[in-house]
């Protein structure tokens, strides 16, 4: 088999165009087609990009006429913010997998679809395991949003790995992704000047960092890596815990004003918070990420908790609270106290 | 501008220790076993770190009580910054040895007097799952437990508590759970722990056990449906019963307000002789005198993993753990002198 050709949707977002610049400097690869909606941001080298909707009936032609043989269909969007709506975001998301995956069905060239999916799907409750491995299902349902989505997503591929069998299919599922460049809800949530969070709740959150969900990304299109597989950070952390690492003062929220907080927020266009995220600064979530480790062969470079402190120092976040300015006054107290004591003997 | 007169002390000279401060990291490596990421300020330590290394120095001369506030300003210190670490359960034990076993410990020593028993037949090291009877209408056998085990196990081993969902839908009380080693009682979670080495404890009677009437009290309420069995059979650890006498008697449950248990959601509202009687004054539990025996391990390994799906083997075991607890129950009540001495 000569090179190869990948088709990348979503190419104009952070994590496509990172992932369309690492392809095309690989040897292997002979050509990267890019699709969005909108022209990319940044210079995408040796990419051919071509703009359109994914619902449209021209990728179907722009895979059989490239022969592409692999799809990694990034797409699918977190928020309604940009998309102008629920019900578009649903749009875009679903039926847009769902034609993307009729076109891809159709393709006889395909040989590999690599999905970008997210621990959402596991959904955030009470009753939830510490860490969730791939084969376990949500103990709560969600109503909508984009775990819901993205459960929908998961099922057509799911179904076109029937249909195909051919095709090897690798679902990833990402942890919440942080670094210094992606903006994500997350990332703005805790830059904040002052972080709000639920009152007597402190879930744990995983983190994956930019480079790493890139670098996996990569490694499932060039090496073959059939099935599913969560992708975190090692560890934990508390979301007191990551306000109080990102130095900012946090304010606990009591439940009947969460709604009204969450709204303000959402309108200001600051942080969106749907209902989902709510839950999920409720109960947080947690996966095993021991088959990612095993089956890759690679292991992410940075914890949740270095995830998170990269951001932090590469956003250059002003930490109200700094930790050399605590560490400072602790040492000025104990050595005031030497001094006294050394003055009375 | 003229910079600030430095004394060296280490005799190196100050450019080369500015340079070392442009490129080092902190050499400092963290209680996790990571390497500390932040920047080196000097001697090759970041701010953080030089503050903890003084200290340590500062400690050997100092007297007793300088020990403690510098002990306290440095826990302080990590809870203001975030500098502790959380394990995948949520489990913080910076926070739980240094606030809430010091706040149990006079419960433990002075109010209850726990006598504790058995302690050996707790391994050093490996997973093991403590089973134990549920009483009192607040989990406080738990936390005591917990603490006999931590204060007096040679190995100062901490108790991971199997709590109800409840448990974690709460406020307040969530997260005060999880960071205190707490995780639900699903099966996933048991394994997950028993297999990584850790000690559990489970209390299979639940609310069962712990809202159930005075007049009930030391009969042993049905064993949930064995899950716990299974778990130690999968991962092959032993199973330690564990018999609690004296946290019956705490809160005597002489009623229970169903009705308004159903509206709140709650399993029972309980009421005692003293509460809602004598408001906030009967949420005090009465000092009983208690004694928690550990008995002798029960071994699963050579049963084996698959022996957790044959369920009359499950259901045997449990009822073998149940009344091991059951007639130490009997022994340790009829060797009691009274219920508060």
């Amino acid at each position: 088999m000569s090179g190869r050709v990948v088709l990348i949707t979503g190419v104009s977002r952070y994590l496509g165009g990172r992932l369309a610049a690492l392809l095309q400097a690989d040897p292997t690869v002979d050509r990267v087609i890019g699709v969005d909606v909108v022209p990319p941001r940044q210079d995408v080298g040796r990419t051919e990009f071509v703009r359109a909707d994914i619902r449209n009936p021209i990728i179907a032609k722009v895979i059989a006429s490239a022969q592409v043989d692999t799809v990694v269909h990034m797409s699918v969007i977190a928020t309604p913010f940009g998309a102008g709506g629920r019900t578009a975001m649903k749009e875009i998301n679903v039926i847009g997998t769902m034609q993307l995956l009729a076109a891809c069905q159709k393709a006889p060239s395909l040989q590999k679809l690599v999905v970008r999916s997210t621990t959402s799907v596991y959904g955030s409750s009470s009753r939830d395991p510490a860490l969730f491995t791939e084969g376990m299902e949500p103990r709560a349902q969600f109503r909508s949003g984009y775990g819901k989505d993205s459960t929908e997503v998961e099922g057509y591929v799911r179904g076109l790995g029937r249909r195909r069998p051919d095709v090897d299919v690798t679902l990833l599922r990402f942890a919440n992704f942080i670094g210094p460049r992606i903006d994500t809800p997350l990332t703005r949530y805790f830059s904040l000047p002052v972080v709000p969070r639920m009152f007597g709740f402190d879930p744990r959150i995983q983190f994956i960092h930019e480079d790493d969900g890139v670098e996996v990304l990569r490694r499932s299109v060039i090496e073959d890596h059939r099935g599913t597989y969560n992708v975190a950070g090692d560890g934990v952390l508390l979301v007191s815990q990551a306000i109080r690492r990102a130095g900012r003062p946090a304010v606990q929220v009591p439940p009947p004003a969460v709604s009204l907080v969450s709204s303000v927020f959402r309108r200001a266009g600051l942080v969106d918070f749907s209902p989902e995220q709510i839950q999920f600064l409720e109960f947080g979530r947690g996966v095993d990420t021991t088959r990612l480790k095993q089956d890759f062969g690679y292991a992410p470079a940075y914890s949740t908790r270095d995830a998170f402190d990269d951001f932090v120092r590469g956003r250059n976040l002003r930490r109200y609270i700094d930790p050399d300015r605590v560490a400072g006054l602790e040492r000025s107290v104990l050595e005031s106290i030497d001094r006294r004591r050394t003055v009375h003997a | 501008m003229p910079e600030a007169r430095v004394i060296p002390l280490d005799g190196s000279s100050a450019p080369a220790r500015r340079e070392a401060r442009r490129t080092e990291r902190c050499a400092a490596v963290e209680a996790t076993g990571q390497q500390c990421s932040a920047k080196a300020v000097a001697d090759g330590l970041c701010g953080t770190h030089l503050a903890e290394r003084e200290r340590a120095e500062a400690v050997a001369a100092a007297p007793e009580w300088e020990r403690k506030l510098a002990g306290a300003l440095a826990f302080v210190r990590r809870r203001v910054t975030g500098d502790y670490p959380v394990d995948d359960f949520g489990f913080d034990p910076d926070l739980t040895d240094s606030v809430v076993m010091t706040a149990l410990r006079p419960l433990y020593e002075k109010y209850f007097r726990v006598e504790t028993r058995g302690l050996e037949n707790i391994p050093e090291t490996g997973g093991a799952l403590v089973v134990a009877n549920h009483s009192g209408t607040v989990p406080i056998d738990a936390m005591m437990t917990q603490l006999a085990i931590f204060d007096h196990h040679p190995a100062h081993r901490h108790l991971r508590l199997l709590g109800a969902d409840l448990v974690f839908k709460t406020p307040l009380v969530a997260p005060m759970a999880r960071k205190t080693g707490s995780t639900l009682a699903c099966n996933e979670d048991a394994e997950r722990l028993l297999t990584s080495g850790e000690l559990a404890g489970v209390w299979p009677e639940g609310f069962k056990g712990i809202g159930k009437p005075f007049s009930e009290r030391y009969k042993l309420q049905r064993f949930g449906r064995g899950g716990f069995v299974s778990a130690a059979l999968r991962a092959g650890v032993p199973i330690i019963p564990c018999s609690i006498v004296g946290a019956e008697e705490i809160y005597p449950i002489v009623g229970n307000v169903k009705v308004l248990a159903r509206v709140l959601g709650f399993p029972y509202v309980p009421v005692t002789p003293f509460f809602p009687l004598l408001g906030p004054l009967g949420l005090l539990p009465l000092p009983s005198k208690w004694i928690i025996e550990f008995g002798e391990p029960i071994a699963t390994d050579e049963i084996g993993p698959n022996a957790a799906d044959d369920p009359m083997l499950v259901f045997n075991l449990t009822d073998q753990v149940r009344e091991v607890i059951q007639q130490t129950l009997y022994k340790l009540l009829l060797q009691r002198r009274s219920v508060f001495f």
